[in-house]
């Protein structure tokens, strides 16, 4: 087997194992963390299209490459933003839980809808 | 030899992987995902990606972990709450073969039986003698696509504005994070005296390394900003008012010029983001010149999180 199916079928498991932790896991951290899983499997998988695209002695496509280092910066991007968010979260509002039928923070907002 | 090496990573990629979504405790798991970044960068070298390599160790598994591991420790006191909301075995069932089958549909494209690769290397290996660069990513990255680099900064410059828009009003306009302190005596004060001015060489050698060889910008940036951050966390220097007139003309600056040379274009080749010919070299440096202390900076202030303190604290 040679290295772009091998790792094209390594980023599909790890696309797989990371949708299943961005379900399963009740942190909102965890499902950051699970979800960039799934982003890096998504860049792998890209990056061995890139490698089969390979030609002219070229080890890979540089097309595909440099769209992929484009895309891990932006991924950190979005990563940093939903951290801040969450960190603004629990400083407001003491807990981070994503449950549908948590406590309604006490408020004016909160009395109207009860 | 190597088949086995390869196989080896990948197995290695993919038990961190599983182990970052079933260790119980994040700390660990977040430790955990440093080190399936750190492995994937072999699993790049391995796809003869040496650039998105970089681009990953510094980026994707270096900011990313530390990013995730200080927002472990601020979260710590929620995890058990949170944990007590695990869901049933059925949820975890169906979820389990969602996931299944969307890595099963992936490996059967991966496997399927193609035509010829479709590839671009022959249009890149054409024309990359006009852009006067070596390396075919910067010559995507800056000539082919420049629109996706001036976006992708622009980007940046978003989720650093989206960062300080989530500052409580009382602190707006003030200083991210906490003020720092640290032993001045101390490993943590040594290593942010020592590793500075090699980490500031390395990452503008890596920097201009980018136009014949793998490296480029973003890497450069990264180490740059990591150095920078080495000093606010050990104490040594403080991150700046985000109200700063200077410091926000410094952020805006890189993208600027990219934007100006483009517009320029218009006027001297026909169209935007265009180079006139035989300036094409000089035209990508002013760009990456200008980008590189930008991009820093933006990756810096994003890593320093939201404005936590007033200015004068």
């Amino acid at each position: 087997m040679n290295a772009a199916a091998l790792f094209g079928l390594c980023a599909a498991a790890l696309v797989g194992v990371g949708v299943y932790g961005f379900i399963v896991n009740p942190q909102p951290l965890r499902k950051i963390l699970a979800f960039n899983v799934v982003g890096s499997g998504v860049f792998l998988l890209f990056g061995a299209i890139a490698r089969r695209g390979g030609a002219l002695g070229w080890g890979g496509d540089p097309v595909p490459q440099a769209l992929l280092i484009t895309g891990i910066v932006v991924a950190f991007a979005a990563t940093a933003l939903a951290v801040t968010l969450l960190l603004r979260l629990a400083d407001e509002a003491d807990s981070v839980t994503l449950a549908s039928d948590a406590p309604a923070p006490a408020g004016p907002d909160a009395a109207r809808d009860a | 030899m190597i088949d086995a090496l390869n196989a080896g990573i990948a197995l290695l990629v993919l038990g961190l992987a599983i182990w970052t979504i079933v260790a119980p405790d994040t700390f660990a798991a977040i430790v955990g995902y440093v080190a399936y970044g750190l492995l994937l960068t072999l699993a790049w070298v391995a796809l003869r990606g040496v650039d998105v390599a970089l681009t990953e160790a510094a980026i994707g598994g270096g900011l990313t972990g530390v990013l995730l591991l200080r927002a472990a420790a601020k979260l710590r006191r929620t995890e058990a709450a949170s944990n007590a909301e695990r869901p049933g075995l059925p949820t975890r069932l169906a979820a389990a073969i969602v996931a299944g089958g969307v890595a099963v549909a992936l490996a059967i494209v991966v496997l399927a039986p193609a035509g010829p690769a479709p590839t671009l290397v022959p249009e890149v290996a054409a024309n990359i003698a006009a852009t006067g660069v070596g390396n075919p990513i910067t010559a995507v990255l800056l000539a082919f696509r420049a629109i996706d680099t001036l976006l992708e900064a622009i980007v940046l410059l978003f989720a650093l504005i989206g960062v300080w828009s989530l500052a409580p009003d009382r602190v707006w306009g003030g200083r991210p994070g906490p003020r720092y302190r640290a032993d001045p005596d101390g490993i943590l004060a040594y290593l942010a005296r020592l590793l500075p001015p090699i980490g500031i060489i390395v990452g503008i050698y890596i920097f201009w390394i980018g136009a014949d060889l793998p490296g480029g910008k973003f890497q450069g940036a990264t180490i740059l900003a990591a150095m920078w951050l080495l000093a606010m966390m050990a104490g040594l220097a403080d991150a700046p008012p985000v109200s700063r007139r200077r410091l926000r003309v410094a952020l805006v600056a890189g993208p600027a010029v990219f934007i100006a040379v483009g517009a320029a274009g218009v006027a001297t080749a026909g169209a935007f983001l265009a180079y006139p010919e035989g300036l094409a070299k000089p035209l990508i440096l002013v760009i990456e010149w200008a980008l590189l202390p930008s991009l820093a900076l933006t990756l810096g202030l994003i890593m320093a999180g939201a404005p936590e303190r007033p200015e004068d604290r």
